[in-house]
């Protein structure tokens, strides 16, 4: 079972990068690896209006920052996201933080 | 592996690159930087980073960083360079500037700076030591960044102002006395990408959790333009027409605050007149704006209890950009929006204490009247431009370039250049200020690599180190932060040590009082009642108490005027939006709307042959400028210069995504990748500046192909505003696409 989970508020996402490269320099990942990746993605709603939307998602490369977790410290990516829009937590409890929200995703993960 | 120290401190300039204010952690092993993360202690960022603070050590300890003094020892633009002691450098620079004073007069060296960060104090400090009136932002057409923002607000509100995010409380969102703004105006400007002018881009999206609606005014569609209620898709340049038009409908229907207006504004009727200049109808023809919705927007604003503006540099960029910056103003004025919470709150530097001044006053301040009166009679364009005899001090950037080439009325012999590169980031004609500056007699130049500018025109270069690496201070606005070295890299100086030694040669008596940079900091600190060791005891950083430095109605409180009663501080104790000050220096003394230099109204002809409005000057997160295109992490996620291009523009073109393109006008041409992206308009295409590869060669005609990429070579001069603060034509020059045949560039 996924015991963590990090929680992203999808409707604050600017994909900004911060995430990125935030892991790349706690786990020393060179230029081509990183445990997260942000994608964005441009649209038109049957308004005509366009919409932006970005997410980042989580990679095989992400080990949830265990090294952190026993300093008491949270995931470099979900400490350091300018919006403030990440969380890190128990799955059980961000499930709950999660149906409160109009857009959000929740990453079970379990490293590798 | 030894024990890991970690050191907080504050994030400004070189590294970052940015303006600044984020409260940093340095991890420190063995006297090296290990790792940077943010600083939850610290108010302004609350433990977030950007992705530029998160790679220093790539920065830091990068194999290209120039950690040794040089001299040049080819001729100019060779590449050929060899190392020297700080003592042979830093006396060939008192022996080659001091040569130049001695024949031609100290006016004759002009002192170099790029974007506002924290060189403003250092090389005022410098220049001023040295007896140069001449400081200027080099190639930055029209001071077009932020000066005429402050100008048109020194003028009629005494004060500066800005979008209140709570940023002046130590307990900031959680403070009770905050409320967030029920609108936020984000007027040319995508804040998630930007930390600009003393604020933290992100504080507009922590508002917009809270609460807060967004306006946004803005030609592209961005993330935040298509989260925003209102998205008013301007022409670029035609921001004063929006400003005064809003300003028209919100006195017509009397939804202004008319206690504030009776009791603090001086000139509402003229205004009122200026405005009805601007019906709607007549904006929405200019703007594109549709009517409606600018009457909603205008609206929407005015009836708010409490609304706020974050405003962007390309209103400098408007022709006539103080014009305009007085225009929003007015807005904020009539409705009220002044220093209460969630409004336009009184932005003062924390505790008065300057680090970088940002008016004449200030100046007066730090070096005395008779200096600054002294230096007016002399300072590159104040004979032209009322502007810049009586506001900061700035010499004018187009007025300079071009004296360098004429030597009219005096020569310009020298260039003191810090952390500027001017050839490959600001300068509009930016071939025009390369063959002007390569006629200078000397140039040195402080940076942290080589770039186009060092390239092309250093003689000396002088190795200026990153944040981590340096003692300094800061107070652009609040809090007041120091800043303490921790590590040690080659043998790189901070830009104030550097100043301070140069200073000292060229004015020994005056700069006795202080022995080290420290002292001069610790009397600068002194309005706060502490000292530089103080300030890091506290955790390195401070707030204003009650008083003239924190918000809430000061004009109400009297902490505002130096007689200590009620009121503004401007002659009358109001905010004079009949602006007496441009009056008395011979400018319109109401704002007025000017129609871009180049458009399909104003240069019909032009415009056929290029159709398209380019739009520059955007932010990359990734990127401070011309920095960071060096820095693994940064550059993997943005690897080449882009232009955006709308899918129709790029049929009509017959260009595919990813096709290397040329955009071009009758300056010239560059090259981009082409991204076929909804973000822009048909008629738009919007392109980021400061490209140059730093891995390709450096040694001229190269010079890192800069000349494959610096959009500003295709952007007009001089500036188009009749004040001379404003109009550097970067968002509104015309261009049309080319495809690059075979054999092509």
């Amino acid at each position: 079972m996924a015991k963590y989970s990090i929680l992203i508020d999808t409707d604050f996402c600017t994909g900004c990068h911060t995430c990125e490269v935030a892991c790349q320099q706690e786990h020393d990942y060179p230029v081509g690896l990183n445990g997260i990746k942000v994608t964005e993605y441009e649209y038109k709603l049957a308004s005509g209006k366009v919409k932006i939307d970005c997410i980042p998602f989580l990679t095989d490369l992400c080990d949830l920052c265990m090294g952190r977790q026993a300093d008491g410290e949270r995931p470099s990516c979900v400490k350091h996201c300018q919006t403030a829009c990440m969380y890190f937590g128990l799955t059980s409890d961000l499930a709950i933080e999660a149906a409160s929200r109009p857009r959000a995703v929740l990453y079970t993960h379990t490293p590798k | 592996m030894g024990k890991i120290d970690v050191y907080p401190t504050t994030a400004w300039s070189a590294g970052t690159g940015c303006h600044g204010g984020c409260g940093q952690n340095l991890f420190v092993e063995d006297g090296k930087l290990v790792k940077v993360e943010g600083n939850e202690d610290h108010p302004w960022n609350q433990g977030r980073s950007c992705p530029r603070a998160l790679a220093m050590t790539q920065y830091v300890y990068h194999e290209d960083r120039i950690t040794q003094p040089q001299i040049r020892v080819g001729e100019r633009g060779e590449g050929k360079f060899e190392p020297i002691s700080w003592d042979e450098a830093l006396d060939i620079c008192e022996e080659r500037m001091g040569k130049i004073r001695d024949e031609h007069g100290a006016e004759s060296v002009i002192f170099v700076q790029g974007t506002g960060r924290d060189i403003g104090g250092p090389i005022t400090f410098l220049a001023y030591s040295y007896g140069s009136p001449n400081w200027v932002q080099l190639g930055l057409s029209g001071h077009s960044c932020y000066t005429p923002r402050l100008g048109a607000m020194k003028t009629t509100l005494g004060e500066f102002a800005v979008a209140d995010c709570s940023q002046f409380l130590e307990k900031r969102y959680e403070d009770p006395e905050w409320e967030a703004p029920e609108y936020i105006i984000v007027w040319g400007q995508n804040p998630p990408n930007t930390c600009p002018d003393g604020f933290y881009g992100p504080w507009i999206v922590d508002c917009m959790q809270r609460g807060s609606k967004i306006i946004s005014v803005d030609p592209r569609n961005t993330w935040m333009s298509t989260r925003a209620e209102y998205h008013l898709q301007i022409r670029p340049g035609t921001d004063g027409a929006l400003a005064l038009g809003m300003l028209n409908i919100i006195i017509e229907e009397e939804i202004y605050d008319k206690d504030f207006v009776e009791k603090w504004v001086d000139g509402f009727d003229a205004i009122k007149e200026r405005a009805a200049e601007y019906p709607v109808d007549k904006v929405a023809a200019i703007t594109e704006i549709p009517a409606a919705d600018i009457q909603a927007t205008a609206r929407a604003y005015a009836n708010a209890k409490q609304a706020a503006i974050q405003w962007g540099v390309p209103i400098d960029m408007c022709p006539d950009g103080t014009a305009v910056a007085h225009a929003i103003s007015c807005l904020w004025t009539v409705t009220g929006n002044i220093d209460i919470p969630g409004g336009q709150v009184i932005a003062k530097p924390a505790f008065g204490v300057t680090a970088y001044p940002f008016s004449s006053e200030e100046l007066i301040e730090l070096y005395g009247k008779d200096l600054i009166t002294r230096m007016n009679e002399k300072r590159i364009g104040a004979d032209v431009y009322p502007m810049y005899k009586h506001f900061r001090g700035w010499a004018s950037p187009d007025v300079t370039i071009e004296q360098i080439e004429t030597g009219d009325p005096y020569p310009i012999k020298g260039a003191w250049i810090q952390t500027a590169n001017v050839i490959g980031g600001q300068a509009a004609r930016a071939k025009f200020h390369y063959d002007a500056m390569k006629k200078l007699d000397f140039v040195a130049i402080v940076d942290l690599f080589h770039n186009p500018t060092t390239m092309a025109l250093a003689d000396i270069i002088l190795p200026a180190a990153t944040f981590p690496e340096k003692n300094s201070f800061r107070s652009w606005w609040t809090p007041m932060d120091s800043i303490k070295k921790r590590v040690q890299v080659g043998e790189c100086r901070s830009d104030w040590e550097i100043n301070f030694e140069l200073a000292k040669r060229f004015n020994p008596e005056g700069l006795q009082r202080w022995a080290t940079v420290i002292d001069y900091f610790d009397e600068r600190m002194e309005p706060s009642g502490m000292t530089f060791e103080d300030l890091e005891a506290k955790g390195g950083w401070a707030m204003s108490p009650e008083g003239p430095g924190r918000p809430y109605r000061r004009y109400e409180k009297g902490y505002l005027r130096a007689d200590g009663k009620p009121g503004f501080n401007t002659p009358s104790g109001k905010v004079e939006i009949y602006n007496k000050s441009f009056e008395e220096w011979g400018m319109d003394p109401l704002p007025f709307y000017t129609e871009p230099p180049q458009s399909e109204a104003s240069t019909p002809d032009l415009f056929k042959k290029y159709p398209l409005v380019m739009i520059t000057g955007a932010r990359s997160n990734l990127f401070f400028h011309s920095e960071h295109r060096q820095i693994p992490w940064l550059r993997e996620k943005e690897p080449d210069p882009t232009v955006e291009i709308h899918p129709d523009t790029a049929k009509e073109y017959n260009i595919y995504d990813g096709e290397w393109v040329h955009l071009e006008n009758d300056m010239g041409h560059i090259k981009r990748k082409a991204v076929i992206s909804l973000k822009v308009k048909p008629n738009h295409v919007q392109t980021l500046h400061g490209w140059f590869k730093p891995e390709a060669e450096g040694a001229e005609p190269n010079l890192f192909n800069v000349w494959d990429y610096q959009v500003n070579q295709i952007i007009p001069g001089p500036q188009a505003s009749k004040s001379g603060f404003g109009g550097g034509q970067y968002k509104t020059t015309l261009v049309r696409l080319a495809k690059i045949t075979e054999g092509g560039a």
